[in-house]
C-alpha cells in the first residue's frame, strides 16, 4: 500500500544527472573547438566503456541493469574521468581509469549514493601513479590536428616531446624550480594565455558557464563553488601580494588546471562531498586549500584530485560536527 | 499596525487545484439513511454512550458523555431512533472498528432547546465546560479537544486562527471564510476571550483572496482589530508551528505546546464550532467537508457527523477509472481502506483519486544524498541522514538526529529524486523506538517487581526471625524471673524439673536460631540494596 504523499514533484535521479551532463556541454565545446576533437573520442570511448562495465557488475551482482544504467549517473562518472585525464591518453587508458572509477570506486562500495570517494578522482590518482608519463601529455591548444589526436588515441607511437607542450601549471612550476626566471617572466611563454594556460582559459570559461546554469537550476548550491573559488583566490592571493616572483596570481590559478570543473562539478558530487550547508563550505574549502598546496610544493602539477580524496576521507567527521540547528531548538524569537 | 511576517525553512509549492472545488457554494448534504456515529471522536478518549437502543432521540442530543480530561461529548446528528450501540469500522488507515451509535433518521431535523451560553455570567471554567459538552474539538484534522487547549491557555497573549489550508485540494475553509466570515470571527473572539489574550492574528495563504476579502470585511463591518495577514502559499504554512513561526517568529519545538511560549492557535472552523456553540448552543453534529479530485462536481458540503462516506460521494459523482479515495490532503493525508465508514470530526476533506491524476511513485532509486530533502524540510532536518539511520536500523543515531521533530509533512519524499518512500522510513523507525521503548519499561517494571519481591520475602523473614526472637527473650526472662521469685521463696536451690529444663533448652535453641537467621537476612537484605549488576 502506498502511503502519503500521494503526490510527488517531477524530479529524478536521471534528471538530476542529465542537467549536469547538460552543464559540461560548454566547456566541451570550448574544449574540441581549442584543443581538438580527439577529446569527444575519448568521451565515445568512456561512455560506452562506463556503460558495459556498470551492466557487467550489476549483473554479477543480480542487480537490475537497466534502471542503474537509464538514470545517467554512470555516464557522468566517464565524462568527468575524460575531462581530467588527457585528450590524447590512449583509448586503453581511458578504459582503463574509467574502469576503475566503475568498478572499484563505486559497485565495490555498493553502486550508486554508497562510495565513499568520488570516482573519477579515484581514477585520476590511480592512473597519474601508474601512467604519470601518459598521464602528464598534454596537446597545446591549436597546436595539433584531429589527425594525429585520433593516432595517439587509437595508440599511435608517441613521438611526443615534438608534438605535445608541457601545461600552463607544469610550465610554471618546471619553469620555477629551474630557476628561470620569476612568473611574469615565465608567463611569457607559449604555454601561457592571458589568464591561465594558452587556450585553456576558454574552456575554463565553458565550465564556469556550465556551472552557473546548474546553479541556477537548483542542482547545486552555492557553498561548494564559492567556498573552493574563494579559498583558492585567497591563499593564492596571499601568497601572491608577498612574493609575486614565485607565486602566480589568484586568476592564473582559478583559470588553470581542473580548477573550474573542480569548483562547480567534481566537489559538488553530492554522494562524496559534505551535506550540510556548513560541512560544505568546509568541504570545498579543505579541497582547494590542498589544490594549491601540491599545485606549489608538491610532486605533481595538479593536486585537486588528492585534495578531493583527502576531503572526502573527512566527510563523515564534517557532517557530523557540522548539523545545522532543528526547528525549535536553540535560536528562534524568545 | 506593521504586519512582520517570518519565514520558516524549506516548504514546498505543489499545484494547488483549489480551483475544482472553490467555485461552489457550500451545499447541505441530504440526509443519509443512518448514521454511524463513533464515540470515539478525538484522539484518548472514547465518550459513554448514554442512549439505549430503541431510544428517540432528538438532534443534538448528548449520546456520548465526555469522559477523562481529554473526553468531549458526542450527540445526535439528526433526530430519530437509535438503533444499534456496536463497533463498526473506522475511516482510520488501519479501518479497526470502534464503538458508535447508530440512528435512523426520521427525516425531521427537530433540534433539542437550545439555549445560548452567557459567558458573562457563568465564568471561563463553566464556558470550557459548556464546549465539552458541545463536543468542540479541532477541526483542522487533529481533533484535538478545545477546552483542553483552552484550558492550558495562561498567560498567552496571542490568539491565532489559521486559515492557512496549505494541503492541495482542501476549500472547506476558504467557503467557510468566504462564506461566514463574520460567524468566524465572532467565533475567534470568543476563544480570545476565553484564553484572556490580547492580540488577534488571522493567517490566510495569499491563495485565497476571497477569503482574505471576506474576513477582511467582516473586521471592519464589526469594527474588530483583528490583524488578517495573508501568508505565503507555501506547504505546510497550516501545521500550526509553521503558521505560529511565519506570524510571530517563534519557534515551538517538538514536544512543546504553543501556550508555553505565549501562543495559541485555532483553525477557523473550529472558530465556528466555538461560536455556534456559545452564541446559539448548538452542539458540533455536522462539518465542512471538501468532495474534490477525479469527479464531475466538487464542492464542499456540510455534512452530519456519523454519514457513511460512500452515501456522501455519491453526491460528487465520480469518475470511472477513481481508484482511490482519500481521507484529508494527498500530503498527509490516507487512503480510505473502506468506504463504509463515517465522517468523523477530523474528516476535513475526501479526494478521488486516480492514476492519472496521483500516478504511484515510480520505483525507489538509491538516495544520492543530493540535499534535496534537507532544502524542503521545514523542521530542519537532515531528512537523509534520517533515512540512512532508520534503514540500517540505527535507531539511536536516529534520535540523536531528532527524528522526533519529524511533523511526516511529506515535503521530503515530495521533493526526492530517487523517489525514496521518506516517510514510511521515519514512520517505521518512530514506531521501532516506541514500541522498543514499551518492551524496555516492560522489562524495567518486571525487574522492580522482582527486585521488590525479593525484598519483600528478606523482610518478612527478618520480621518472623525478631518476632521469633523477641518471644525467646520474653521467654527466657520469664523463665529467668521465676527461678529469681523461687530462689528466695524455698531458701534452698530449686531442683529444676526435667520439663523445665527441656523449655529452657528449647528457648536457648530457638533464640540462637533466630540469631542466626536475623544475620542472615540481613545480609541477604545487604545483597539486594547493592545496585543490580
Amino acid at each position: 500500500m502506498i502511503h502519503s504523499p500521494y503526490i510527488r514533484k517531477p524530479a529524478s535521479v536521471q534528471r538530476v544527472m542529465g542537467l549536469v551532463l547538460l552543464a559540461l556541454l560548454p566547456g566541451i565545446a570550448a574544449y574540441a573547438h581549442t584543443v581538438g576533437a580527439g577529446i569527444l573520442v575519448n568521451l565515445g570511448i568512456a561512455t560506452c566503456t562506463a556503460l558495459a562495465a556498470e551492466a557487467l557488475v550489476l549483473a554479477l551482482r543480480k542487480r537490475p541493469v537497466a534502471i542503474a544504467l537509464s538514470d545517467l549517473s554512470a555516464v557522468l562518472s566517464a565524462w568527468l574521468v575524460v575531462l581530467c585525464f588527457p585528450p590524447i591518453a590512449p583509448w586503453w587508458l581511458t578504459m582503463l581509469g574509467v574502469t576503475v572509477a566503475i568498478v572499484i570506486a563505486k559497485q565495490l562500495y555498493g553502486g550508486l549514493g554508497q562510495n565513499p570517494f568520488n570516482p573519477a578522482m579515484v581514477a585520476y590518482c590511480a592512473m597519474i601513479v601508474a601512467y604519470p608519463a601518459l598521464m602528464s601529455q598534454w596537446p597545446p591548444a591549436g597546436g595539433m590536428d584531429f589527425g594525429t589526436q585520433l593516432g595517439l588515441i587509437l595508440g599511435g607511437a608517441r613521438d611526443i616531446d615534438g608534438l605535445t607542450g608541457a601545461t600552463a601549471l607544469d610550465a610554471l612550476r618546471t619553469g620555477l624550480h629551474a630557476g628561470a626566471g620569476p612568473v611574469d617572466v615565465l608567463r611569457q611563454g607559449p604555454a601561457f594565455g592571458f589568464l591561465g594556460g594558452s587556450g585553456w582559459e576558454w574552456i575554463a570559461l565553458g565550465y564556469l558557464a556550465g556551472g552557473l546554469f546548474l546553479l541556477a537550476a537548483r542542482v547545486i548550491t552555492w557553498h561548494m563553488p564559492a567556498a573552493f573559488i574563494a579559498t583558492l583566490s585567497l591563499v593564492s592571493g596571499l601568497f601572491w601580494l608577498v612574493d609575486p616572483a614565485r607565486f602566480a596570481s589568484p586568476l592564473f590559478h582559478l583559470a588553470s588546471g581542473g580548477a573550474m570543473l573542480a569548483a562547480f562539478f567534481i566537489v559538488t558530487d553530492p554522494v562524496s562531498g559534505a551535506t550540510t550547508p556548513r560541512g560544505k563550505l568546509i568541504f570545498a574549502a579543505g579541497v582547494a586549500l590542498v589544490a594549491w598546496t601540491i599545485r606549489n610544493f608538491g610532486a605533481y602539477p595538479e593536486g585537486i584530485a588528492f585534495g578531493v580524496l583527502l576531503m572526502n576521507l573527512c566527510v563523515p567527521l564534517i557532517d557530523m560536527k557540522t548539523q545545522p540547528r532543528v526547528f525549535g531548538h536553540r535560536g528562534g524569537r524568545r | 499596525m506593521i504586519a512582520r511576517l517570518f519565514k520558516f525553512h524549506g516548504g514546498v509549492a505543489p499545484e494547488g487545484h483549489k480551483d475544482e472545488s472553490a467555485g461552489t457554494p457550500i451545499r447541505r448534504a441530504p440526509l443519509p439513511s443512518r448514521l454511524v456515529v463513533p464515540l470515539r471522536q478525538s484522539p484518548r478518549t472514547t465518550a459513554r454512550c448514554c442512549v439505549e437502543v430503541g431510544q428517540k432521540v432528538l438532534k443534538g442530543q448528548r449520546i456520548g458523555e465526555a469522559e477523562g480530561g481529554f473526553g468531549t461529548a458526542v450527540h445526535a446528528p439528526t433526530s430519530g431512533t437509535v438503533v444499534d450501540f456496536a463497533p463498526y469500522p473506522m475511516a482510520h488507515p488501519s479501518g479497526l472498528p470502534t464503538r458508535c451509535v447508530v440512528i435512523e433518521p426520521d427525516g425531521e431535523e427537530r433540534w433539542i432547546e437550545r439555549t445560548p451560553f452567557d459567558i458573562d455570567a457563568a465564568g471561563r471554567d463553566a464556558a470550557l465546560a459548556w464546549l465539552r459538552d458541545c463536543g468542540v474539538v479541532g477541526l483542522g484534522g487533529a481533533a484535538f479537544p478545545s477546552h483542553v487547549k483552552l484550558g492550558s491557555s495562561g498567560g498567552v497573549d496571542t490568539l491565532i486562527l489559521n486559515g492557512a489550508e496549505c494541503e492541495p485540494w482542501i476549500t472547506c475553509d476558504d467557503r467557510l471564510m468566504r462564506e461566514r466570515a463574520a460567524e468566524v470571527l465572532a467565533g475567534a473572539r470568543i476563544l480570545f476571550r476565553l484564553i484572556g489574550a490580547r492580540e488577534l492574528l488571522i493567517g490566510i495563504e495569499d491563495n485565497k483572496p476571497e477569503a482574505i476579502a471576506a474576513m477582511r470585511a467582516a473586521a471592519r463591518d464589526a469594527g474588530d482589530e483583528a490583524s488578517i495577514l495573508p501568508v505565503p502559499a507555501l506547504y505546510p504554512m497550516g501545521g500550526e508551528k509553521q503558521l505560529i513561526r511565519a506570524l510571530t517568529g517563534i519557534e515551538i519545538p517538538y514536544g512543546r505546546f504553543g501556550a508555553e511560549y505565549g501562543v495559541q492557535c485555532f483553525n477557523v472552523g473550529t472558530a465556528h464550532a466555538a461560536w455556534r456553540a456559545i452564541v446559539h448552543g448548538e452542539p458540533l453534529v455536522d462539518r465542512i467537508v471538501t468532495l474534490t479530485g477525479n469527479v464531475a462536481h466538487a464542492g464542499n458540503w456540510e455534512v452530519l457527523i456519523g454519514t457513511p462516506i460512500d452515501e456522501l460521494l455519491a453526491l460528487a459523482g465520480p469518475a470511472a477509472d477513481t481508484d482511490r479515495w482519500l481521507m484529508g490532503g494527498p500530503m498527509m493525508g490516507f487512503a480510505l481502506p473502506r468506504l463504509d465508514v463515517p465522517v468523523i470530526k477530523a474528516c476535513n476533506c475526501i479526494i478521488a483519486a486516480s492514476p492519472t491524476l496521483m500516478p504511484p511513485p515510480p520505483p525507489e532509486q538509491p538516495c544520492i544524498r543530493c540535499g534535496e530533502c534537507a532544502r524542503a524540510c521545514p523542521a530542519e532536518l537532515q531528512p537523509f541522514e534520517l533515512y540512512w539511520f532508520s534503514r540500517a536500523r540505527n535507531f539511536d543515531k536516529a534520535r540523536d538526529y531528532h527524528l522526533f521533530d519529524c511533523i511526516e509533512c511529506g515535503c521530503c519524499a515530495y521533493v526526492c529524486p530517487s523517489h525514496i518512500p521518506l516517510v514510511d522510513y521515519y514512520r517505521f523507525a518512530k514506531s521501532e523506538i516506541v514500541a522498543r521503548e514499551r518492551d524496555r519499561n516492560a522489562a524495567d517494571q518486571a525487574r522492580e517487581r522482582f527486585e521488590f519481591r525479593n525484598f519483600r520475602q528478606d523482610r518478612e523473614k527478618e520480621e518472623k526471625a525478631a518476632r521469633f526472637a523477641a518471644k525467646a527473650a520474653e521467654t527466657r526472662a520469664r523463665a529467668a524471673g521465676e527461678a529469681t521469685a523461687e530462689t528466695p521463696a524455698a531458701g534452698a536451690p530449686a531442683a529444676a524439673s526435667p520439663g523445665d529444663a527441656a523449655d529452657k533448652k528449647k528457648a536457648l535453641i530457638a533464640a540462637a536460631l533466630a540469631r542466626a537467621q536475623a544475620q542472615k537476612a540481613a545480609a541477604a537484605a545487604h545483597d539486594t540494596e547493592d545496585p543490580a549488576p
